[in-house]
């Protein structure tokens, strides 16, 4: 994805939809259409609105789209993306339920497709484009890649690099639900093919193994610094929300296993939220 | 209880539990045998409900969302009236602890009564979602009764696992690799039954749209026949949109008064120890909040995570939701703004200023889209409060109203 993506906005016509798709425009991302089913004709801001990304594909020649579309059709509006191969889906939709996911995923296999999401804020190249809705002025271009699975938190974070003079390469949200289309591991393949990023922040959060497992493949072959964060350490055991198949990855899940995977990886672990940028700047500040 | 990591998950979308006696009739829709038997309300309702059942002996089961009940007194065998009558009043009259109760316990409000069953062998059966592998999984053991996390801890070889291809659903053979793991092999027509409910489940898991189902133990009867004596099912919170009728199987009571009025609203509140409230967009921030206010060497209210397009009025409602919990004696208000607009945040919060009399200091954090118009909305106002420009900073305010 680049600055010469066309993106396509499905559910272009919703509240979220049309104000993200003017906030895309403007940050420079070329919003080459919009789709929302039975509302073909209309235009949004100038973009013009098709009833199916088949058609939107035909006339504007789009190949990334950017999902707002409501919770009960969102999965639907994913495989639709893909069917039609489109190379990458990000998806903003937060509350799709988890079974309609377990069948995205199982038709994503041995797709082209890339899906980033769902439940999260999307993907930026500061400088370049952003497909999501993340507040495009506290980026500034550069050389770390941020990936995280939280929203506001990687503003957060990003706007504490940015105050310390770290531009960003890439800023990917994962997304926070327990399915998700690409994994950090996922993404850090392409950080290390990238000649763009020299060093990459990683935001995590208690819950599933995704930091472990991405702890182990940067231990493996990944050689760019890396600094990581994980939120929800003083949250408390009593308040119970199981998640039964985490039994299948053998209790992961705690802050502090996730902190201790990270940092026999040989990871930098920021504990402070409120100086991550200053850390970021001593491990970084030379890349 | 098969959660391996139970930690709060705080993201909007998570599950909705149910008690046991709502299981077991969802359970018996989908033809998946369990204990004649029915909830009741009173000690009255009790023996009204043992009086169409066989037997003595008869279960007593408290009925709230907690497990180790049977450890903490919270299951009992009766063998008579009165012996039932002392059980209903015993587990009814005052709170239940258990493991996870914390040490308050919680009032029972229903007891489900059953008829006894003679038990050969206990089992463990379970459907749950497998996050990595993005399918439903089915989880089978002999070492039925115990704590599930504990056997897969200590001896990961008695507990398999078939996962659900997304296309073919559940296939017989899976029921069979599974039941024919079993050391002795059961008779030829009990594994039959075995492999038969493994598929109902699968069933029920799907329709439902579960997070968790979860029957521990499962049991062989002294006859040859398997029967689910427990049963736990979690629903998928994003899936009750098409899920009308469990909508209606929430129990209030079970919740904090607090907590069930957050819901109301769409607010993602949980209630918690400390003394310093704080509002945050976004359930990553917000447990970064907590983590925050905790290094300041304070202890968090509660965690609120308002969401990403929160509208004044959620804000409103959020701040006096906190302000209601009367041992806040601070509040930090940390946004970056995103689809939440600083200057929406703002109006919120003034809104419930002039509704409530706001007596703690109140320590706000703006950041993101519309800021400056969100700060100036509250500087022009006649609100008292400290501003924070960054996170660092918004922890040292915090550790001032601890020390102070």
């Amino acid at each position: 994805m680049d600055e010469n993506s066309r993106v396509v906005v499905q559910g272009i016509t919703g509240r979220e939809g049309t104000f993200h798709a003017l906030q895309m425009l403007t940050y420079g991302t070329e919003v080459a259409a919009g789709v929302t089913p039975g509302k073909g004709g209309q235009n949004v801001e100038g973009v013009p609105v098709f009833n199916t990304v088949r058609e939107a594909m035909e006339e504007e020649g789009v190949n990334v789209s950017c999902i707002f579309v409501p919770p009960f059709a969102a999965a639907d509006a994913i495989m639709e993306g893909v069917s039609e191969g489109l190379d990458v889906i990000v998806c903003i939709t937060e509350g799709i339920p988890t079974l309609d996911m377990v069948k995205v995923a199982g038709f994503l296999e041995h797709k082209k497709a890339v899906l980033i999401g769902p439940n999260c804020p999307g993907i930026i190249s500061p400088g370049k484009t952003k497909v999501g809705i993340m507040p495009g002025p506290i980026h500034k271009p550069g050389n770390i890649g941020v990936l995280s699975r939280s929203g506001t938190l990687t503003y957060e974070v990003v706007d504490q690099l940015t105050r310390a003079g770290l531009g960003q390469s890439t800023c990917i949200g994962i997304g926070g639900d327990p399915i998700i289309g690409t994994t950090f591991i996922d993404h850090l393949k392409r950080f290390k093919e990238d000649s763009e990023t020299k060093g990459v922040i990683l935001i995590g959060e208690i819950g599933g193994s995704a930091e472990e497992e991405a702890a182990e493949y940067i231990q493996r072959e990944f050689e760019k610094p890396v600094i990581a964060f994980i939120a929800g350490r003083t949250a408390p055991p009593g308040r119970r929300m199981g998640h039964a198949g985490a039994i299948v990855s053998g209790g992961k899940g705690k802050a502090e296993d996730k902190i201790s995977a990270l940092e026999s990886a040989g990871i930098t672990v920021a504990r402070n939220l409120g100086s991550l940028g200053e850390t970021a700047l001593e491990t970084m500040g030379q890349t | 209880m098969v959660c391996l990591n139970e930690l709060p998950i705080p993201y909007k979308g998570s599950i909705m539990k149910l008690h046991e006696y709502q299981a077991k009739s969802l359970f018996r829709r989908f033809g998946i045998p369990v204990p004649e038997g029915d909830v009741a309300a009173s000690i009255r309702d009790a023996a009204a409900v043992a009086d169409k059942l066989h037997g003595p002996p008869w279960v007593v089961k408290a009925q709230i969302h907690a497990g180790g009940r049977g450890k903490g007194g919270g299951v009992q065998v009766v063998h008579s009236p009165d012996e039932l009558r002392e059980a209903s009043e015993a587990i009814l009259s005052r709170p239940l602890i258990t493991k996870q109760t914390g040490s308050k316990g919680k009032k029972v409000h229903k007891l489900l009564i059953e008829q006894g069953v003679e038990i050969q062998q206990e089992l463990y059966l379970a459907m749950a979602i497998d996050r990595n592998m993005a399918r439903p999984v089915m989880i089978f053991s002999q070492a039925g009764g115990m704590d599930i996390e504990e056997v897969a801890e200590e001896s990961p070889e008695r507990v398999f696992r078939e996962f659900v291809h997304p296309e073919l659903g559940w296939m017989p053979f899976q029921g069979r690799c599974l039941a024919y793991r079993m050391s002795p092999l059961p008779q030829p027509e009990t594994l039959k039954e075995l492999t038969v409910l493994m598929a109902r489940l699968h069933k029920a898991f799907t329709t439902l749209d579960c997070s968790l189902a979860e029957i521990n133990p499962l049991i062989i009867t002294k006859n040859g026949n398997v029967m689910a004596i427990d049963a736990k099912i979690d629903i998928d919170d994003n899936a009750l949109f098409r899920q009308k009728e469990l909508s209606t199987y929430d129990d209030p009571t079970e919740k904090d008064p607090l907590e069930q009025r957050a819901e109301e609203y769409d607010l993602n509140y949980i209630r918690l120890e400390g003394n310093i409230g704080a509002m945050v967009n976004g359930a990553g921030l917000a447990m970064a909040t907590m983590d925050v206010i905790k290094l300041a060497g304070a202890e968090p209210a509660n965690f609120l995570d308002v969401g990403g397009g929160a509208s004044e009025e959620m804000v409103t409602k959020g701040l006096e939701i906190i302000l209601e919990d009367k041992r806040v004696k601070a509040v930090l208000i940390n946004i970056f703004g995103g689809i939440l607009r600083c200057d929406v945040l703002a109006r919120g919060v003034l809104t419930a200023a002039e509704k409530i009399d706001i007596r703690v200091p109140l320590i706000v954090r703006l950041e993101g889209t519309n800021v400056d118009q969100g700060r100036k909305i509250l500087e022009d106002s006649s609100l008292e409060f400290r501003v924070a420009r960054d996170m660092a900073e918004a922890a040292g305010l915090v550790a001032e109203q601890v020390s102070g």
